[in-house]
């Protein structure tokens, strides 16, 4: 028994004794070191890259289109060109999906003006431009909306007084910005039918406090990036030349 | 019997302190003073090249080329470092949109990161687009509060890891943000989202008193500081209320932070929260010192930001 626990204590004791010593920590230093150009390249990493970068640049790069001017989001006060060619877009490619997939057909779109990400330059568009435009991954939804729920959608746009794109939806206002007139596809409203509108599903998840969606009478979800909706449409068209026109504005 | 088993211990522990004074540190093999340099990145979101010359404030910055050669120096300085990220590796250039992130992960094996954990945007391809891209990554995914289980992610992370350097024990764990309202659930499916307070506490368990760490990092996707909704899970109020983490390497809120921060945990003791921005335009650098415990002093740890 003694000899059981003698020999217990010189194995804990050859066990610490050859163990490294704790440490202790005494002293924490730290810094924040900017990347810069001062940093030489590294060739290997660089070389590894190259071919990635050259690949994307030469897509990136091909010519789709030609924009006969120079298009920005603050062009226009409640519509401008860019915006009107985006929404525009939406509809043109994505309603034959829409349609395809369900039979229905949209009657309107709604963006929002923070989401136009830059302009569109004069000159040859490319992927590049569309990546540009809209960086992110969000896609197009389409929402069924009865006609008496897109008061909300109005409200919303008068308060908001800005170029927010918009298509299939037409509105008019007065100089104290009071409703004048609302139509979808050159039509009053008919509170009781279900009409479909097509934005982002960023938007539908009450992004730029656009709440309206939600509850709704039917969400489809069609796996098509915004993105790639402008792609698809630069490779149709073969000229930018949009106009700002009546779809949203206000009467002298 | 266990209890037994550690008073035992402890006795012999103490006969062995005393005979240790008597000259037998020579089995000793550690060296007086270690050095772990850690470096650390977050949210570069597929920045692989540096900024143009117009990109505004971040104009000629940033680069994976130009990052690959100053941490081949800072190793060659000091073989000891450990690199780590923190999160959102995936999102923000066209590369990401192209090749879905192996690009990245290729990048990251080659400059030798050691882990990273997960962001919310490394879901942007789905779960299954994530693991698409593991066969990419020579480094480890870290994340304690995702439950994988129900996914294909499942065995693909660590809840920690401990690496040795330079006879350091260092224990990793990682935390991802609530993915709920975040990220669309059709991309991270049956993903379990779980406290992070509460994972802490087991994470710090395990790497101290099981695994015996000299130094417990936090690598954090939960965002630096919500001052607008002071409820929510961040690192500051993560690095609060728990104890024992020397360090939390923070992302998601791209907080370009001059400095680390120094906060006291529930214990009262100090320890740093760090976050360098986003896109690959810094490189968080902390150095500990690791003296031997005979050496230490009264004034425990010295920190010097």
């Amino acid at each position: 028994m003694r000899f059981t626990y003698l020999f217990f204590l010189l194995n804990i004791f050859i066990f610490f004794s050859c163990k490294q010593q704790k440490q202790h920590l005494s002293k924490i230093s730290a810094s924040k070191i900017e990347i810069t150009d001062s940093l030489e390249v590294n060739a290997k990493i660089d070389a590894f890259i190259k071919p990635y970068r050259d690949h994307i640049d030469k897509d990136l790069d091909s010519v789709l289109a030609y924009a006969v001017d120079t298009y920005s989001k603050s062009d226009g006060k409640l519509n401008t060109a860019l915006g009107n060619l985006m929404a525009d877009a939406i509809y043109s490619e994505v309603n034959p999906v829409f349609n395809k997939r369900t039979g229905k057909n949209i009657n309107a779109v709604i963006l929002n003006h923070g989401g136009i990400r830059s302009i569109i330059p004069k000159g040859n568009v490319s992927p590049r431009t569309a990546f540009q435009l809209m960086p992110f991954e969000n896609e197009v939804v389409v929402v069924g909306l009865k006609g008496k729920r897109i008061q909300d959608i109005i409200d919303y746009l008068i308060t908001q007084r800005r170029a927010h794109p918009i298509g299939g939806l037409k509105l008019t206002l007065d100089k104290n910005f009071n409703l004048v007139n609302a139509k979808i596809n050159d039509k009053n409203i008919d509170p009781t039918k279900t009409y479909y509108f097509a934005t982002s599903d960023y938007l539908y998840n009450m992004g730029d406090n656009m709440t309206f969606f939600q509850p709704n009478e039917g969400f489809y979800k069609l796996n098509y990036k915004i993105r790639n909706v402008l792609i698809d449409y630069f490779k149709k068209v073969d000229t930018i030349n949009p106009v700002a026109d009546d779809r949203f504005i206000q009467l002298n | 019997m266990k209890r037994r088993d550690f008073i035992q211990q402890a006795s012999a522990g103490t006969a062995l302190i005393t005979m240790g004074s008597m000259g037998l540190q020579s089995f000793g093999t550690s060296p007086k003073m270690s050095k772990i340099t850690v470096l650390h990145t977050n949210d570069v979101h597929s920045h692989i090249d540096a900024f143009g010359p117009e990109d505004g404030r971040n104009a000629n910055k940033g680069g994976v080329a130009r990052r690959a050669s100053l941490i081949e120096s800072i190793r060659q300085e000091n073989p000891h470092t450990l690199l780590l990220d923190a999160g959102d590796i995936f999102q923000g250039t066209p590369y990401f949109n192209y090749y879905g992130g192996e690009l990245e992960f290729r990048l990251m094996s080659k400059l030798k990161y050691d882990a990273t954990t997960i962001g919310n945007h490394d879901f942007d391809n789905g779960i299954d687009g994530l693991f698409t891209q593991l066969p990419h990554a020579k480094f480890e995914f870290i994340t304690s509060n995702y439950d994988f289980s129900n996914t294909i992610m499942d065995t693909h992370t660590k809840p920690y890891k401990v690496f040795k350097k330079g006879g350091i024990k260092i224990g990793v764990f990682g935390l991802g943000i609530e993915l709920k309202g975040l990220v669309d659930p059709a991309m991270y499916k049956e993903t379990k989202y779980m406290d992070p307070i509460e994972a802490s506490q087991e994470m710090t368990r395990i790497l101290k008193n099981d695994k015996a760490c000299d130094l417990i990092i936090c690598l954090s996707h939960l965002g630096y500081n919500y001052r607008n909704n002071p409820e929510k899970i961040s690192d500051l109020k993560l690095a609060a209320a728990t104890k024992d983490i020397d360090l939390i390497i923070g992302g998601h809120t791209h907080t370009f932070l001059p400095k680390p921060t120094i906060v006291k945990n529930i214990e009262g003791k100090k320890m740093l929260v760090n976050q360098v921005g986003c896109y690959g335009i810094n490189l968080g650098r902390i150095d500990f010192y690791f003296d031997n415990d005979k050496n230490k002093t009264a004034n425990g740890t010295s920190i010097v930001v």
